[in-house]
């Protein structure tokens, strides 16, 4: 290892360092009376690593033998990564204290997700690939059951557990195949190795590699696990699982496909739109059903992440574009709307139902009209952001003759927008029975109105996103 | 054929045998016992390999601990294997037939395996002569100087574990009387103790 190298690396370095004073400085002091300066100290450290991340980084850079790469591509991720992870930590600290779930650990346990996040994002080989995977993936598994003493939480925590580790096996089958055939495990060098012909062994590991890592974005018919995860795990740990590591898998993805296999196109594009069309249909159908909002929140997510798959799955610049515009602006409605759903409580305890929600306009017609223009984006109605972020998809993958894919995402998002409509409907126009309140605390209101002012304000020009996601894009495919 | 083929073909019957009566035992404990055999076996071709170092840490650490370890949890896990086999029972048809295609895919590509040219030169590259250095001495030079990287990463996996198995498990009871030794070794006699001089036939 030189200087540069561990120049490269340092974002990571100063947030595990981080994880690991703070942990220290914790336990030999005040444990759990300092989960809230932990807590805030957490997402500020996010929030500068990702100011820094994003202003000063520059041009493409290397590390440890192209283990690991820092390009635009990866530090656009973990920008959105960062400062979702921030946003989601600081507006669940209440939720978390009142559930006697304050503990120290999780601000902690979030930090090193995060940077195996980062890893993932940056990976520049196959085993950087697994590593920063486990090591976000064993954080996730260990939070989901933070509640301990609940069964479902428990359990949440157990089916993650074992279902997870099934696909990390799935991944290193198909890396050991790709390893076989190509004798390195760098993306350089399996490019390099790929370049002529890919046999049929090689497809293999390539299909096993994407289970693997479908599995992590939750991607039908590998989403099993999400609605029972989301529904069993505390409600600020399934506001994190929405956000940030679907961003990161999600890049990962388009990382793995375009550095190790970008000469092989045709052998992973119908692969991913196959996945794209199931995950949009599977979600948009199977979420009509649901009774809690937790659940549906998780097949709307199953539903999100085919769309953004059809952005890597056209193949091109703009469809990466489209899937990072894409992602981030799914991970801010996704905030917004889950510190809704953290607020929501009957008689001082927290409720998930949708039912709960009969004539909430009545009660707060304020926060009714945010929740209303969230719901909106989520089901891509047109002024919204949400909208945009479909459009863009859907027009790469028209520009990459894949109009029988657009068409089916249009179709689904139809179907789809029926569920989130009804909760809007029962909104306002619901029969009257008991019905939760909503108790915010400053911050969770500020991220909540922000939010749903995004989703509005954003069509100007969706705050410049457009270039910073192209610059992106061209340094992965490019 | 040489003795080291012999050796090979022994070690490896045997790996496969004791993989295979892992699985197929009733009895969770013999799988256990089965797992070890195959953990021996296999440090035994990792030997014919020329890697005695790793076939050492394979003995010591999974069969000397890993696999001990196991043995207790099985023996003091208080689960009815046979009911959960039973349960198993009713998906077999299934499962066995997603095996099998599984399978006949897998033979498809195996049959049809091919390496990338200069594949071989690739894998060979990474580690240092072997002639030249010794087991011990390559791996050090792999593991702490070009991949530095994944040894820390492997190094925050195993602290994440560490945290998440206190998250999960520890409590703090308030009913249990805890030793303090600090507040043992401040115990001063002069305070702790008394000394009263008591007066026969009187008490106190």
């Amino acid at each position: 290892m030189t200087g540069s190298d561990f120049h490269i690396v340092l974002p990571e370095v100063i947030l595990a360092l981080y994880a690991m004073a703070a942990l220290l400085f914790a336990v030999y002091t005040g444990k759990d009376k300092l989960t809230g300066a932990i807590t805030w100290a957490t997402a500020g450290i996010f929030v500068a690593v990702a100011l820094w991340i994003g202003v000063a980084g520059a041009g493409s850079n290397a590390a440890f033998g192209d283990m690991f790469v820092d390009d635009a591509y990866s530090r656009f991720v973990k920008v959105v990564v960062l400062l979702s992870a921030a946003g989601v930590l600081v507006m669940s600290l209440d939720f978390m204290q009142r559930n006697q779930m304050g503990r120290f650990e999780y601000p902690l346990l979030v930090t090193l997700a995060v940077v195996g996040m980062m890893f993932m994002v940056s990976a520049g080989d196959l085993m950087v690939l697994y590593m920063g995977l486990e090591l976000q993936s064993l954080a996730l598994y260990v939070v989901a059951s933070m509640q301990r003493d609940n069964v479902k939480s428990t359990e949440a925590g157990l089916k993650y557990f074992v279902l997870g580790s099934l696909s990390s096996g799935l991944l290193l089958y198909g890396a050991s195949l790709v390893y076989g055939y190509s004798g390195t495990t760098l993306f350089s060098g399996i490019h390099q190795a790929v370049a002529h012909d890919a046999p049929l062994g090689l497809v293999f590991g390539l299909v096993f590699l994407l289970t693997g890592m479908a599995f992590k974005v939750s991607a039908a018919p590998f989403h099993m696990w999400t609605p029972d995860v989301y529904e069993g795990s505390p409600t600020p740990v399934t506001a994190f699982f929405a956000t940030a590591p679907k961003a990161a898998a999600m890049a990962l993805i388009a990382r793995v496909v375009y550095d190790a296999f970008g000469e092989i196109p045709t052998q992973w594009t119908q692969v991913l739109a196959a996945l794209a069309v199931l995950s949009m249909f599977l979600g948009a159908i199977a979420a009509i059903g649901q009774r809690d909002i937790k659940r549906l929140m998780a097949y709307s997510s199953i539903a999100h992440m085919g769309y953004a798959l059809i952005g890597i799955a056209s193949g091109t610049v703009e469809g990466v574009q489209a899937m990072l515009i894409y992602m981030a602006i799914y991970v801010t409605m996704n905030l917004g709307t889950f510190a809704f759903i953290m607020s929501m409580e009957r008689d001082g305890k927290p409720v998930t139902s949708i039912d709960s929600l009969n004539l909430f306009s009545k009660r707060e017609p304020l926060k009714a009209l945010a929740l209303l223009v969230l719901m909106f984006s989520l089901a891509g109605v047109p002024p919204m952001l949400g909208f945009f972020g479909k459009f863009y998809v859907l027009k790469a993958a028209v520009d990459a003759d894949m109009t029988w894919l657009a068409l089916a995402g249009a179709v689904a998002s139809v179907i789809g927008a029926f569920y989130y409509l009804r909760i809007v409907f029962f909104m306002y126009f619901g029969k009257e029975s008991e019905g939760a309140v909503s108790r915010m605390v400053p911050v969770q209101w500020a991220v909540f109105i922000a939010v749903a002012a995004i989703m509005l304000l954003g069509v100007i020009n969706l705050f410049g996103i457009e270039a910073p996601a192209l610059a992106a894009a061209q340094a992965l495919v490019g | 054929m040489s003795v080291a083929d012999l050796a090979f073909y022994a070690f490896s019957t045997v790996t496969v045998a004791a993989g295979l009566m892992v699985t197929l035992s009733r009895n969770p404990v013999h799988s256990v016992l089965w797992l070890i055999l195959a953990f021996l076996s296999s440090a035994g071709l990792f030997v014919l390999l020329g890697a005695e170092f790793v076939a050492m840490l394979l003995i010591i650490v999974y069969v000397g601990a890993v696999a001990v370890l196991f043995l207790f949890v099985v023996m003091m896990l208080d689960i009815d294997f046979a009911e959960l086999k039973a349960e198993m029972g009713r998906y077999m048809p299934l499962g066995l037939l997603v095996g099998v295609v599984l399978i006949m895919q897998l033979v498809l590509g195996v049959g049809a395996w091919t390496q990338a040219e200069g594949a071989m030169g690739l894998r060979v590259a990474i580690t240092p002569d072997m002639a030249q250095v010794e087991n011990t001495r390559a791996l050090g030079l792999l593991i702490y100087d070009k991949y530095l990287l994944l040894f820390q990463m492997s190094g925050l996996i195993l602290l994440v574990a560490m945290i998440g198995a206190i998250v999960l498990t520890l409590r703090h009871r308030k009913d249990v009387k805890r030793q303090n030794v600090l507040h043992q070794m401040w115990r001063d006699p002069a305070k702790a103790m008394e000394l009263i001089d008591v007066k026969p036939g009187q008490g106190l």
